[in-house]
């Protein structure tokens, strides 16, 4: 093998290079990039970076020196158009080509839009870094916002916003924030977190539209007719896929990338991070992990698989972990953690405000979630089945 | 080896201590890496280096 292409600069990418090199590959290895920056971190992006705590160069995720090294033929700023699987080659945005014998693709995902009002001055998406600036510098004018969704990334965006002391709403149709990642009971706490920081929420509500004046949002509209005045709104109702480069390729798609349980999607072709479908032995099908544990566990083993090649790739069975950090708490999750489990407190009690509880559903333990207590939960993620290829 | 870690990057995801529990532990109150060997015997070298490359702050840093 002499020549990798990788397709995707962020987490997953970026590990996927350093791997490869760490193992030992010393060929032609190109990453392309649709940022121009440097490979940078996106959790801090709802946090530290929009309360603005952390300057954006500290979200980088590798100082040059570190980069320098890797011998990365580094295209920043361009975005792959295609591929041909059978050519084996990568057309560029600017109509250059690359061609390869691996590929890693790992372009992770674009937000998703409501249908209406994103044309409107004041109307936010966040992915990017420079997303999460241009947001900030319209927080720092005092608005009223409302933030659409109320998932990982909405939840902590209205924190960060009450931590600015702005006036903020936050809109969901379930009946509680992070409703589908922690459940009801959870879920519940967490509102009752946002309300004591003095966000206002609007649950099991849907938005019907926006109202604007001279190109600028004004107001979000509820389905039941209430009207709640906004200056800046984000829209975080989950991600899609980036694979909209890939259609017509021959890389198989479905919601993402599809791939075998090694990561393997074609010859010479692998997928990691936020944009790989795989079927996993214990999650009874296939699944995308939106995790940012997920991009670096899940690139390092698509690049020794890469090297391995298919006789010898190991499939890919992790237990999945995320976090999220509202104002001074931070939930932690080990599985899943879906509605409708069982859930049981094994340490501390709901109403301290710290506590461990492991998730049950189908008659065995599926997750475990602590609320401010990190080292804790790690004694009890023993108790999740260990996930074994079938 | 030489072991640094960033404070005020870390997450307290825990991974450092699945991948190296002899030389990472995390503080009670909030999860933040504690450095039990900040420079290892070289049998634990090989976990040390998973921990670094599997910490999804990228809080740890290795010297060899």
């Amino acid at each position: 093998m002499d020549r990798i292409v990788v397709v995707g600069a962020s987490a997953a990418g970026l590990t996927a290079a350093e791997t490869l090199r760490r193992q030992g590959f010393t060929g032609t290895l190109t990453m392309v990039g649709e940022e121009l920056r440097p490979p940078y971190d996106r959790p801090p992006l709802s946090k530290q970076i929009l309360a603005g705590d952390w300057e954006p160069h500290k979200a980088t995720l590798r100082p040059e020196e570190a980069l320098q090294p890797l011998g990365l033929h580094l295209k920043l700023g361009r975005r792959a158009t295609g591929v041909d699987p059978v050519a084996r080659t990568v057309t560029l945005d600017d109509g250059d080509t690359a061609d390869y014998d691996g590929l890693i693709i790992s372009t992770g995902l674009r937000p998703r839009r409501l249908p209406f009002g994103h044309d409107l001055a004041g109307v936010h998406v966040l992915r990017t870094l420079d997303d999460t600036l241009t947001l900030r510098a319209q927080l720092l004018a005092g608005p009223r916002v409302v933030v659409i969704g109320a998932g990982f990334l909405g939840s902590e965006i209205a924190a960060t916003a009450r931590g600015l002391d702005l006036d903020v709403t936050l809109v969901d149709i379930e009946p509680t924030p992070l409703f589908r990642q922690v459940g009801s009971e959870v879920g519940e706490l967490v509102a009752q977190l946002h309300r004591d920081h003095g966000v206002s929420m609007r649950l099991r509500r849907q938005v019907a539209g926006m109202s604007s004046r001279n190109g600028r949002v004004t107001a979000v509209d509820l389905d039941d007719g209430t009207r709640i005045p906004a200056d800046v709104v984000v829209v975080a109702i989950g991600s899609v896929p980036a694979t909209d480069w890939l259609s017509d390729s021959g890389i198989p798609l479905g919601d993402g990338v599809l791939c075998d349980p090694t990561c393997h999607v074609v010859s010479g072709v692998y997928a990691a991070g936020d944009v790989a479908n795989w079927p996993h032995p214990t999650a009874g099908g296939r699944i995308r992990l939106e995790q940012r544990t997920n991009a670096t566990q899940q690139a390092i083993t698509a690049a020794t698989n890469l090297l391995a090649g298919p006789n010898r790739a190991l499939p890919y069975a992790p237990v999945p972990f995320g976090w999220t950090d509202h104002y001074d708490t931070k939930i932690q999750i080990h599985g899943w953690c879906p509605p409708g489990a069982h859930i049981e407190v094994v340490d501390g009690d709901l109403r301290s405000r710290r506590f461990v509880a492991l998730y049950h559903a189908d008659g065995r333990v599926v997750g475990a979630l602590g609320w401010n207590s990190p080292r804790a939960l790690l004694r009890y993620r023993a108790r999740l089945p260990e996930p074994t290829a079938a | 080896m030489k072991i640094t870690i960033d404070e005020d990057k870390c997450v307290g995801a825990g991974q450092c201590v699945l991948a190296a529990g002899e030389v990472f532990d995390q503080r009670d109150e909030d999860g933040i890496v504690v450095l039990l060997a900040p420079a290892p015997p070289q049998e634990l070298w090989a976990q040390v280096e998973d921990a670094a490359a599997r910490c999804p702050a990228l809080a740890i840093e290795v010297e060899k």
